[in-house]
């Protein structure tokens, strides 16, 4: 279950927006420099919020009223940029390795890592690419390997920023669907950004509407009350 | 001929690897921070590359002389004598490149995506892996054509060089220094081969420099730069 209440202050606005999701895809939809990035930011602890509280599961992340932050590297949350973040210096295999130990000393460890990788890459149809660089690979290749690296660690909570914009229309549906069975594969909660309404449509289980930094009602942001159906409350 | 050769490349070596090191780390340090009179500070650390090396070499003198104040503490502390020496040659060498390097590095800091950075935290790196693994590979190429800017730089250094370490032939007499006694002296032939042998490593080292960063220019756009 992930909880948070997020009041952060920017140079221009302040957003200011609570969450709460137990299972399946939470969207936060809104228009562009409506602080939804930086929203998951601050669930990924890149960003500090001036206030609030952020928890997942038993595990406390950010308590302002306490003075707690843990920060990103310990909170083992993953992360799909919107630009990827794909590391050009390393191939698809190292790039989704990274997030594992790699030692000599843990080399038992690390056959369970190649089983892993393999399993990984074949679920997201990327095995075939893995010694290319990612300027070897198209848009879609490339967000396959973002969500295979940021897979690979075993996350309790995904985060991916617009995930889909930058694809083209037949990537963009068949990605949808299997962001759709990871999710339910993996059983851990999503938070996916987005300013599509399609996107929104296809993948949101429950939805936040967001403008100017606040939350919003769907009427604000007039979305066609054909819009699924009252699952959000 | 052969000491001044010799000397001038131990110099210039030593000064480039000071520079590397500690230009790599201030350039760091300053590539992601934003406060109150870094404007100031960048100045100052650039200064060396605008100011007559005179200057600089009086500015080391008064700092490292007898009667300096870090001269004075060595001297008490230590009982080292840095005037006059081969250290003083490598300061003032070191203090006349910095800027090359520093100018270098801070770019190629400033080149790397931040959101690499971030993204490696999120993948569990502490901020030393975080350097070792993504910032310092793709800054690479900036540090290292830091690296020999400063090097050749360090290679050429004359006036400071003079003034703080003076022209002792087999101690601090580096190729530019015995350039300048042998014309005084008018020894024309040795003044000529050692032209010839510094302006040799001088192109030498930008020439490789030019073909390597074109090289590597090559290979980013066969594949398209990753990032694009």
């Amino acid at each position: 279950m992930l909880k948070a209440a997020i009041f952060k202050k920017l140079p221009n606005f302040a957003v200011e927006a609570e969450l709460a999701i137990d299972q399946g895809i939470l969207v936060l939809f809104g228009p562009s420099g409506s602080g939804k990035t930086t929203i998951l930011n601050c669930l990924a602890g890149l960003q500090k919020p001036t206030s609030g509280q952020i928890s997942l599961g038993d595990r406390l992340f950010f308590d302002s009223a306490r003075n707690v932050n843990i920060p990103a590297r310990l909170r083992r949350i993953g992360y799909v940029f919107q630009d990827y973040a794909l590391f050009p210096h390393m191939t698809v295999k190292n790039n989704t390795l990274y997030g594992m130990p790699s030692s000599a000393m843990l080399a038992k460890k690390n056959a369970g890592n190649a089983n892993a990788l393999a399993e990984i890459l074949a679920m997201l149809r990327i095995s075939h690419l893995r010694d290319r660089y990612p300027a070897q690979l198209s848009g879609g290749e490339k967000q396959r390997v973002a969500l295979a690296r940021a897979l690979m660690m075993e996350p309790d909570l995904l985060l991916l920023d617009e995930p889909l914009s930058a694809l083209d229309a037949d990537t963009r549906c068949a990605l949808q669907q299997e962001l759709k069975k990871i999710q339910r594969i993996r059983n851990i909660p999503f938070v996916l950004v987005t300013h599509s309404k399609k996107e929104l449509d296809a993948l949101a289980d429950t939805v936040v509407f967001l403008n100017n930094g606040k939350v919003a009602t769907p009427a604000a942001q007039k979305i066609p009350l054909g819009w699924a159906t009252g699952q959000w409350a | 001929m052969i000491t001044p050769i010799v000397l001038s490349l131990k110099v210039a070596l030593i000064a480039a690897g000071v520079d590397a090191v500690l230009g790599t780390l201030l350039a760091r340090t300053m590539a992601r921070r934003d406060f109150s009179g870094k404007n100031l500070i960048e100045s100052c650390i650039m200064l060396p590359m605008v100011l007559p090396p005179t200057v600089l070499g009086y500015g080391l003198l008064m700092l490292l002389g007898k009667r300096g104040p870090l001269g004075r503490l060595l001297q008490e502390i230590l009982g080292v004598q840095i005037v006059f020496t081969w250290w003083a040659a490598i300061i003032a060498a070191a203090v006349v490149s910095f800027p090359l390097m520093y100018q270098s590095a801070k770019a190629a800091f400033c080149s790397v995506d931040v959101s690499l950075e971030q993204a490696a935290r999120t993948l569990g790196s502490g901020e030393a892996r975080v350097f070792m693994r993504i910032t310092l590979p793709l800054a690479y190429p900036g540090l290292l054509a830091g690296v020999v800017l400063s090097l050749a730089r360090a290679l050429g250094e004359f006036g400071a060089t003079l003034m703080i370490a003076g022209n002792i032939p087999g101690k601090t007499q580096t190729i530019p220094l015995a350039i300048y006694f042998a014309v005084e002296t008018g020894d024309n032939l040795l003044a000529r081969n050692l032209v010839l042998v510094i302006t040799a490593m001088a192109v030498g080292a930008l020439f490789w420099l030019n073909s390597w960063s074109r090289k590597k220019l090559q290979t980013l756009q066969k594949g398209g730069d990753a990032r694009a």
